[in-house]
C-alpha cells in the first residue's frame, strides 16, 4: 500500500510537469485551432534564455518575468513573420511549417548553446516540503504555479474584452471579422501567448529534467496526450489529463511486470488512442455540432 | 540463400505489369516506357553508391504514395507510416533470417500482413478526425520502435540490434552487380504498384475515396459506405508502404528498430506534401526531396544543418504550397492559357 501511495504521489508529480505543457497546448489550439508541433522546442528556447540571464546574474524572478515577457514577443513575432504569409494554405502546410520550425528552434538552440545538459535552478528549492518525504517543494510549487495559471487563464477568456474576441476569432473566423474583431491579431495574440505559457512550463521543468535542446520532446509528447485525454477544448481537462497520463505511466511501470517497464511510453500512448475511441472529443471537451 | 536464385520474380512483375500496364491510355503507355528506359540508362551510367541512392528515394517515394493514397485522397491524416514501414521490413527480413524465403516472395506477404493492420488500425481511426488522427497515429508511429525492442519478441526482431541480412544478387547469372538489379528490381515493382495506384484512383472506388474527403456528408448520403471505405483505404495505403518497407530491408540488408522512428514518420509526411498531395507522380519528387535534402543541408552547414532543413522546408512551401505537382499543373494552366490567348 505504501508502494502505491508513493508511486502516485510520484506520478502526481511528473503529471504535473505534463499538465504544464498540456496546458500550452491546449491554450494554443484554442487560439489557433491547430496542435503546435514546435511547442515544446519554444519552450525549451525560452528556457535557454533564462538561463542565459540567469549567468548573466540577473535575479530568479526578474530573470522569469523578463523571459515570459520576451517569448511573448517571439511567439507574436512567429506568428507574424512565419505563419501570416501562409494563412490561407492547407493544413498540411501548416503541419510541415510547425516540423521546420521544430527543426529550426532546435538546432538553433544546440548552435548557441551546445548539448551538454545545465543543471536549472528551482525558485522553491528542492528540499522535502513540510520534512515529510512523499513531495518535494519543487513539484508542490509546480502544482501551485499550474492552478494558479489556470486560474488566470479562466478569467482572462471568461471575462475579458479581449479574451472573448480571441475565442470567437479561432471558434468562427469570418463572423468575428464581421463583427468587428481584428482575427489575424487574435491570431498573434494566442501565439503570444502560447509562447509565453510555455516559457513558464520550460522553466518549472528544467530543474526536473535538467536543460538541453532535446529536453522536451518526451514531455511535449506526453503534453499532448494530457492535452487529448482531458479534451482539447479545455483547460481543466488539460490539466486533469496531464496528471492522470503522470500517475498512470507510473502505476503501470510499476506494478505490470516487464510490460509495464519498456513500454511505458505505448502504454500511454494507448490510453490516448483508447480514450480517443471512446470518446473522441477527449474527457471534458465539447462536442463540435456540424450544420448540414 | 541467395547462392541458388530462382529467377521467378521476374516473370512474375512481368506479367502483372503486363495486365495493369495495357489498360493504361496510350499516351501514359508512352510516358513509362520512356520512364523505364531512363532507369534502364541510369543502371548502366550511374556508380553504384548512386544507384542505391536512387533505389532508396524510389522506395521512400513508393511509402510516400501509400500515404498520399490516404492522406490525399481519402483526407485522413497519418503522422505515423513509418510504422508500417516498419512492420513490412521486419516482415521481410524475419521470413527471409528464419524462414529462408527468397526475397520477393516477401513482398506479397509483407503487403499482406502490412494490409490486415493498417485495416485494423483504420477501425478505431473512424472514429477521429483531422488533428485526433494526425496525434493517434503519431502515437503508432512512437510505440513502433519500442515494440520492435520488446524483450519477449527479441527471438524473431532481434532486440536492438536488429537483424542483418545477405544482399541479393543478380539472377540468371547476369554480370550486373546486386545494386544495379536490385535498382531494376525495386524499378520492376514500383512500376506495377504505380500502375496499380492510378488505375485505383481512376476507378469506382477512387472516385468514393475522393468523394469522402471533400464532403463526408454528401458521400454519405449517394450511398458510399464510409467506414467500409476508410477502413479499407487505411489497408490499400499501409499495403503500399509495407511493400516499400519490405524493399528498404531487401536493398539496404539490415533492419533495426531506430530505423523506423519519428523521423521516418515524420519525413514521409514532409516527402507527401511537398511532392504534393493527391498527385502519384508528385511521390517521386517527394522521395528525392526526403533521401537528398537532409544531406544538402548537412553540406552546406555542419552544425546548423536542422535549422537549414527548415528554412529549405519552409522556402519550399512558401514557393509551392500546394507541393511540386500544385507547380507543375499551374505552370502548365498557365502556358496553355496563353498560347490558347494568342
Amino acid at each position: 500500500m505504501e508502494l502505491f501511495v508513493n508511486q502516485v504521489l510520484a506520478g502526481l508529480a511528473t503529471g504535473a510537469i505534463y499538465a504544464c505543457m498540456a496546458l500550452a497546448v491546449v491554450m494554443i489550439y484554442q487560439a489557433i485551432d491547430s496542435l503546435n508541433f514546435a511547442q515544446g522546442e519554444m519552450a525549451m528556447f525560452s528556457t535557454f534564455i533564462a538561463w542565459q540571464l540567469l549567468q548573466w546574474g540577473m535575479p530568479y524572478w526578474a530573470a522569469f518575468f523578463f523571459t515570459v515577457g520576451i517569448s511573448f514577443v517571439a511567439g507574436v513575432l512567429i506568428e507574424r513573420v512565419v505563419f501570416k504569409p501562409v494563412q490561407k494554405a492547407d493544413i498540411l502546410s501548416h503541419i510541415v511549417i510547425f516540423i521546420a520550425l521544430f527543426a529550426i528552434i532546435n538546432s538553433g538552440a544546440g548552435y548557441i548553446w551546445d548539448f551538454n545538459i545545465k543543471p536549472f535552478p528551482s525558485p522553491f528549492g528542492t528540499r522535502e516540503l513540510f520534512g515529510q518525504r512523499l513531495i518535494s517543494s519543487h513539484d508542490a510549487g509546480m502544482i501551485g504555479i499550474s492552478i494558479l495559471m489556470l486560474i488566470l487563464l479562466y478569467l482572462f477568456f471568461a471575462y475579458t474584452r479581449v479574451g472573448l474576441a480571441m475565442r470567437a476569432a479561432a471558434a468562427n473566423p469570418e463572423s468575428a471579422r464581421l463583427a468587428g474583431i481584428r482575427v489575424g491579431w487574435m491570431l498573434a495574440l494566442g501565439w503570444g501567448m502560447a509562447a509565453a505559457i510555455g516559457a513558464v512550463a520550460g522553466m518549472l521543468i528544467a530543474p526536473r529534467v535538467f536543460l538541453e535542446p532535446n529536453m522536451m520532446l518526451s514531455i511535449l509528447l506526453y503534453g499532448f496526450a494530457g492535452a487529448v485525454v482531458g479534451g482539447l477544448t479545455s483547460p481543466l481537462g488539460a490539466v486533469i489529463g496531464g496528471v492522470s497520463v503522470g500517475v498512470v505511466e507510473n502505476l503501470a511501470g510499476t506494478f505490470i511486470p516487464y510490460v509495464g517497464r519498456e513500454l511505458k511510453l505505448t502504454i500511454a500512448l494507448a490510453l490516448i488512442v483508447a480514450v480517443l475511441t471512446v470518446k473522441p472529443t477527449g474527457l471534458f471537451g465539447r462536442t463540435v455540432e456540424t450544420r448540414v | 540463400m541467395t547462392a541458388r536464385n530462382e529467377p521467378l520474380s521476374v516473370p512474375i512483375i512481368a506479367s502483372v505489369g503486363a495486365v495493369v500496364i495495357v489498360l493504361l491510355p496510350y499516351w501514359k503507355q508512352i510516358l513509362l516506357a520512356f520512364a523505364v528506359a531512363v532507369a534502364i540508362v541510369l543502371a548502366f551510367t550511374l556508380k553504384n553508391f548512386y544507384l542505391f541512392q536512387l533505389t532508396l528515394a524510389l522506395i521512400y517515394a513508393l511509402a510516400i504514395l501509400g500515404l498520399n493514397l490516404l492522406t490525399g485522397y481519402n483526407g485522413q491524416f497519418s503522422l505515423g507510416h513509418s510504422a508500417f514501414f516498419a512492420i513490412g521490413a521486419y516482415t521481410a527480413a524475419i521470413l527471409m533470417e528464419q524462414g529462408n524465403v527468397p526475397y520477393y516472395w516477401t513482398l506479397p506477404v509483407a503487403g499482406f500482413v502490412c494490409l490486415v493492420s493498417g485495416y485494423l488500425f483504420g477501425l478505431p481511426a473512424l472514429r477521429l478526425e483531422g488533428i485526433y488522427l494526425a496525434l493517434a497515429t503519431f502515437a503508432l508511429a512512437l510505440a513502433m520502435p519500442q515494440l520492435l525492442k520488446f524483450t519477449p519478441l527479441e527471438h524473431w526482431t532481434g532486440g536492438v540490434q536488429g537483424i542483418v541480412l545477405l544482399k541479393p544478387e543478380a539472377p540468371f547469372g547476369l554480370n550486373i552487380s546486386s545494386d544495379q538489379w536490385l535498382w531494376l528490381f525495386t524499378v520492376g515493382v514500383s512500376v506495377v504498384m504505380y500502375v496499380c495506384a492510378y488505375q485505383l484512383i481512376k476507378s469506382r472506388t477512387g472516385r468514393a475515396m475522393m468523394a469522402i474527403r471533400d464532403n463526408p456528408i454528401a458521400a454519405k448520403s449517394m450511398g458510399i459506405d464510409l467506414s467500409l471505405y476508410k477502413s479499407l483505404t487505411f489497408g490499400v495505403s499501409a499495403l503500399y508502404t509495407g511493400v516499400a518497407g519490405a524493399l528498404a530491408a531487401i536493398v539496404i540488408a539490415f533492419v533495426a528498430p531506430d530505423s523506423f522512428t519519428l523521423v521516418l514518420a515524420i519525413g514521409l509526411f514532409v516527402g507527401m506534401v511537398v511532392g504534393g498531395a493527391a498527385s502519384i507522380v508528385g511521390t517521386l519528387i517527394g522521395g528525392l526531396f526526403v533521401l537528398y535534402v537532409p544531406n544538402v543541408a548537412e553540406y552546406f552547414t555542419k552544425g546548423l544543418s536542422g535549422a537549414m532543413y527548415g528554412l529549405i522546408l519552409i522556402g519550399t512551401i512558401y514557393l509551392m504550397p500546394s507541393g511540386a505537382a500544385g507547380l507543375f499543373r499551374l505552370t502548365l494552366h498557365r502556358l496553355i492559357t496563353r498560347l490558347a490567348s494568342r
